[in-house]
């Protein structure tokens, strides 16, 4: 879609389609094709400066920017939800600036940028999954200097991280990582694959969906190209396993989904729903075609 | 069935009109206007320009006004403005020897020429509430001679440079590269170095500069001259081939002085540190020379023992649009990650639990 066309859509006077210029556009396509290209790589960017604070979002909003056509449908999800207030937000941002038309249903998306989450519904092919990332270095935890981490990438040195996961065992009996739980992305690059739970994990493998990373304030972006191998740090004896809960979704009735936990009284009396909101409507909606 | 918390656009819409009344306040009191805080505010100013990256009074002053004083979000709001500006070239490199000088100070000699210039200062000013200030009323300015000229005032570290006793700063040529456009990379260069401090949060600068007075990475400043005024930049278009005045801007130069370094007695040379900023900003610029001669330590082989001295710490954190954004960003919704460690921390000591017990029936 070429600039020119794309401007006749943009709501928002004064600023170019999906804001950034089409330079900067250009720019992160180019950071992006390497990324794609060398998978789960921490491409290096020039990230701009966006209208939202650092940390809300910004490298997420830059790399859909830069992907986003006149044709595109977003879907944009906090923490699974598309009504939590800083997805509605970002929503909002490119239905202004570009005049996108945008969706809660992740089955009619094609661009889908999260904070989190990946969708309980499968993907496919046409869809691209962005993730806002806000400490994009797998390594950082255990070294805090990106000179270090950047040596211990290319030397494929991870030895340090299954001593953490290792120490984990040693003190707790499992391995206490839960969200952010690091990846072996193709065989070669150590990768977070952003805070999502780890219950999430297994959704990045062999994703028919191309799935990109941005993170504004660190300036970097990488990804995971469709049916990419995505292998979650394990151990043999201690195998890579996702979260159970013994309650089911309270308004759906899901037994599969990741849910949300809610205090409901002064008694601390809990209640488990959906983090996904589209997933469970949609099965809701499908509960009350059956009773019609 | 439950609510959670979850807002639609009306909540945030509705925020957003509650912000505005309350940085309105009392609508009995005349609204503030921005040519107002331009003029009674210019500390204020400065420092929004100076770190907001963007040399300009009245979108400084708009960004103040609109962030109802808030001066960080002032910063960020001429940052995101900034950011969507077109490049159309660099500037020839400020001359500051040439400045129209308002202020300039030694602090490492008694008299120099073009002498001391006091200017306006809050030095020596001893900090009562003036409460003549609550009444309003015209404050009668200094008398002035109008005959007063200010003599050519050369700058001092020249004098220490001239006799070799100071390392002079020599311009490669090399193009400067632009950190808001490239990302950072580590080694930094010193003009990396430099723009990153230019822009960094004055009390993060200020505090790492007093924490290598107190000895984390001492380095022994002296003040060597601090001047502000007014310097005009000039720009060389390529189709021209030869350079054209803009216009003229304020800034606040510092040079320390500080520790000699050198392989043998007769080498020794002082070493120094710079600060730049727009505006009327002493406080700034001093916290950025001391800090970028901190950084100098691989420069001169100095050990690296204080948080001042490691560049990727100083360069990492010291952008306060970076460091207010993330942490502020603990304000939005976590609870699909607390959900996961909830549950990892109940089945850890859920078997935590059912062990002894399972281990006292075996015994």
């Amino acid at each position: 879609m070429n600039a020119q066309a794309q401007t006749q859509y943009a709501t928002e006077v004064g600023y170019n389609f999906a804001y950034l210029d089409e330079q900067t556009k250009r720019m992160i396509r180019r950071g992006l094709l390497k990324a794609v290209a060398v998978p789960g790589y921490q491409v290096p960017f020039g990230g701009r400066e966006m209208p939202l604070p650092y940390g809300w979002g910004t490298g997420g909003m830059q790399l859909t920017a830069a992907i986003l056509g006149a044709e595109d449908v977003l879907k944009v999800i906090d923490q699974g939800a598309d009504d939590t207030t800083n997805a509605v937000s970002i929503r909002r941002f490119f239905a202004r600036t570009a005049g996108v038309k945008t969706t809660t249903r992740t089955p009619e998306a094609t661009v889908i940028q999260t904070r989190h989450r990946i969708p309980e519904t499968p993907l496919n092919g046409d869809q691209i999954m962005v993730y806002q990332v806000p400490i994009p270095e797998p390594l950082r935890f255990i070294e805090s200097s990106e000179t270090e981490t950047r040596t211990m990438h290319a030397l494929e040195d991870y030895g340090v991280m299954h001593v953490k996961l290792y120490e984990d065992i040693a003190t707790f009996g499992h391995i206490a990582t839960s969200y952010a739980y690091p990846v072996t992305v193709d065989e070669r690059y150590v990768m977070d694959p952003s805070p999502i739970p780890k219950f999430d994990n297994p959704k990045l493998h062999m994703s028919p969906a191309l799935m990109l990373f941005g993170a504004g304030r660190e300036k970097r972006l990488y990804a995971v190209p469709p049916y990419t191998q995505v292998v979650s740090l394990d151990f043999e004896d201690h195998p890579f396993e996702i979260q159970r809960w013994d309650e089911c979704c309270a308004l759906c009735g899901s037994q599969d989904s990741y849910l949300d936990e809610l205090i409901v009284d002064d008694a601390g009396s809990k209640r488990f729903v959906c983090s996904d909101t589209d997933y469970c409507m949609q099965r809701r909606d499908l509960e009350e075609e059956g009773e019609q | 069935m439950y609510v959670a918390v979850k807002g639609g656009e009306r909540a945030i819409d509705n925020a957003h009109l509650l912000l505005a009344k309350k940085r309105r306040g009392d609508t009995s009191i005349p609204e503030l206007s921005v040519e107002q805080v331009r003029e009674q505010m210019p500390l204020a100013v400065a420092r929004v320009m100076s770190e907001g990256s963007l040399y300009d009074p009245q979108l400084a002053a708009l960004a103040i006004k609109q962030a109802a004083g808030d001066l960080m979000e002032a910063i960020f709001l001429l940052r995101a403005y900034r950011t969507t500006l077109p490049r159309f070239g660099a500037s020839a490199a400020l001359d500051t020897t040439q400045m129209q000088l308002t202020r300039r100070i030694s602090a490492t000699f008694k008299d120099l020429p073009g002498g001391q210039l006091l200017g306006p200062t809050f030095d020596y000013s001893h900090r009562l509430l003036d409460f003549a200030l609550l009444a309003e009323g015209e404050q009668p300015g200094p008398q002035v001679d109008p005959q007063a000229e200010l003599s050519p005032c050369p700058r001092v570290l020249d004098f220490l440079a001239d006799e070799g006793l100071m390392a002079r700063e020599v311009d490669d040529g090399a193009a400067v590269p632009d950190i808001t456009r490239e990302p950072l990379d580590f080694p930094a260069s010193r003009a990396q170095r430099l723009q990153a401090l230019a822009r960094g949060d004055e009390g993060f600068l200020l505090a790492l500069g007093y924490s290598t007075q107190r000895g984390y990475g001492r380095n022994h400043p002296f003040a060597g001259e601090i001047r502000i005024g007014e310097v005009e930049v000039w720009l060389e278009p390529e189709e021209l081939g030869f350079a054209v005045p803009l216009g003229d801007i304020e800034v606040t130069e510092c040079e320390m002085v500080n520790q000699f370094v050198g392989e043998s007695a007769e080498q020794a040379q002082f070493t120094r540190g710079y600060g730049l900023a727009f505006g009327y900003a002493e406080r700034k610029a001093m916290g950025m020379a001391l800090v970028d001669r901190s950084l100098r330590a691989a420069e001169y082989n100095e050990e690296v023992e204080g948080p001042a001295q490691q560049e990727e710490f100083v360069l990492m954190h010291c952008d306060n649009v970076e460091a207010a954004g993330f942490v502020s960003h603990l304000k939005l919704p976590h609870y699909v990650d607390f959900q996961s460690e909830l549950e990892l921390i109940r089945k850890l000591r859920k078997q935590a639990s059912e062990q002894p017990a399972a281990e006292e029936q075996r015994a």
